[in-house]
């Protein structure tokens, strides 16, 4: 990342708890326009957490701030204009069920961006081809596969137009053999400039594909750095063992 | 057989068949006011107390436990007859489709509530990620999914609706058992009385039809 390259995404001091649980204790982060993230760490070391708090699905402490293209993420009315611009993908999907595909795809624009019917469906036709289901635009998620659902996720996110992607593991709910097919739809949107977070326990994928990586461990940033650095060099020794367990297995 | 002239009687009940028809109109009328006024207020409530502050929700769960637990026939007749002692003077028909509706709603808001909860997390998530307003988020994504759930107790809920009103009789509304109860004393044979009751079959069974082939299809399909 060139030192002009403007921060699109910047945590300070993120501290989130539930009740007197913590589990993010005061995290600082900036990401650059255009940058790809990933963040790996253990289980329950808060990287679901931290990155639901980016989109506010999580609300967190308010002496914590996070900003996104310099709005502050926070309730209330500048909270519709973050969420336009930060796209996510859920482990789960979370497609609306009772629609097609198209419709799907098509809500979001027409609801939040007024976007006319005939355009959002034009739209959603390109995206569901660049994320290769166009022949299962009339059917519902339901009839599709693992794979083929989470592409129609992407695309649905992608449809808002979104400067921002954020993904919580986006394939660890899917069979072996559909993997790869989400994967590469990811990284050919690592190549169109959008920033990306994405949270995931695809060491291959962080590696090829992130600008940079994150590991996090019980609510902390233990460490980050280009992916050579993390999984080549890692000076910390909780990365380390965390490496050694994940990449032995 | 006197016991077919007594309770079956063809003449008495040709006779007071038009009445009896006159009463189901009135029980109709009541019956659909108070159904449709108590899905609206019932909706109304159960989206409210999903998005209100504290207080609001406080305020919402009171009244769908106080309605819940009021015999409707006490609240009938406290609308009609207590309540002119404030200077609150509700026709017959009002007074009917008042505490009719106010216990429905409370009722149709719990349904809704289940309904609502019952549709996953992720529903709500996904959508707030796309950026939909909370009414977005409703109209398009949660009640959509929720209706296929609610719509067995929602009918069973109209099915009660129709049954009670005929405790509006008991405030001068002349719906069907009233009707019933006039022809009755009118032709001194409990015929009327017969046909009334035949009347109130005729019209939900075929709900209560519905509703055990709903809660079988969907107890069914999914989960
Ligand atoms: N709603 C909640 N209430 C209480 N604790 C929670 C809640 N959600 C998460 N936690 C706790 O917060 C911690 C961080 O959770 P988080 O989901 O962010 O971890 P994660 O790194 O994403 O883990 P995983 O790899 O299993 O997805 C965990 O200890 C978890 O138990
Ligand atoms: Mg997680």
């Amino acid at each position: 990342m060139t030192a002009q390259t403007k921060n699109i995404i910047s945590v300070r001091g993120l501290v989130k708890a539930y009740g007197t649980f913590t589990v993010l204790h005061g995290i600082d982060l900036d990401i650059a326009e255009g940058e790809v993230v990933c963040v790996i760490g253990p289980s329950g070391s808060g990287k679901s957490t931290l990155i639901r708090c980016i989109n506010h699905l999580e609300a967190f402490s308010p002496e914590s701030t996070i900003t996104v293209d310099g709005i502050r993420v926070q309730q209330g009315a500048a909270l519709a204009k973050v969420r336009a611009e930060v796209g996510m993908v859920f482990q789960s999907f979370n497609l609306f069920p009772h629609m097609t595909v198209l419709k799907n795809v098509m809500l979001a624009p027409m609801r939040v961006r007024q976007t006319p019917e005939a355009d959002a469906a034009r739209k959603a036709r390109e995206l569901l081809a660049r994320v290769g289901i166009s022949e299962q635009a009339e059917k519902y998620p339901g009839q599709l596969s693992g794979g083929q659902q989470q592409r129609v996720a992407i695309a649905r996110a992608l449809a808002m137009e979104p400067r921002v992607l954020l993904f919580d593991e986006p394939t660890s709910a899917l069979d072996p053999e559909m993997v790869g097919e989400v994967l590469d739809v990811m990284r050919h949107l690592a190549g169109t400039g959008v920033t990306m977070v994405v949270v995931t326990h695809e060491m291959g994928f962080a590696r090829q594909v992130a600008d940079r990586v994150i590991f996090m461990d019980g609510g902390k940033l233990i460490e980050m750095g280009t992916p050579t650095e993390i999984f080549d060099n890692p000076r910390e020794e909780r990365t380390r063992s965390f490496l050694r367990a994940v990449l032995n297995h | 057989m006197n016991l077919i002239n007594t309770f079956f009687n063809l003449k008495v009940f040709l006779e007071s068949l038009p009445q009896l028809l006159w009463g189901l109109v009135v029980t109709l009328e009541i019956g659909i006011v108070s159904i449709v006024a108590g899905l609206i207020g019932g909706l109304i409530l159960a989206v409210a107390r999903l998005y209100s502050p504290t207080f609001i929700k406080v305020l919402i769960r009171s009244y769908i436990d106080v309605f819940r637990s009021i015999p409707l026939l006490v609240l009938l007749i406290v609308v009609y007859y207590a309540l002119p002692f404030v200077g609150i003077r509700l026709s017959p028909f009002l007074s009917a489709v008042t505490a009719l509706s106010l216990v429905s709603a409370a009722y149709t808001a719990e349904i809704f509530r289940a309904g609502i909860e019952a549709i996953p997390h992720g529903q709500f998530e996904a959508s707030a990620a796309l950026g939909l307003s909370n009414r977005h988020t409703m109209v398009d994504v949660i009640l959509p999914q929720a209706i296929r759930i609610v719509i067995p107790p929602l009918t069973n809920n109209c099915i009660n609706v129709l049954k009670d009103t005929a405790l509006a009789s008991v405030v001068a509304m002349p719906d069907l058992l009233k009707q019933a109860t006039q022809a009755q004393a009118l032709a001194a044979n409990p015929t009327p009385l017969i046909g009334a009751a035949v009347i109130y079959i005729l019209l939900l069974w075929p709900m209560v039809a519905v509703v055990s082939r709903l809660e079988k299809h969907f107890s069914r399909g999914k989960r």
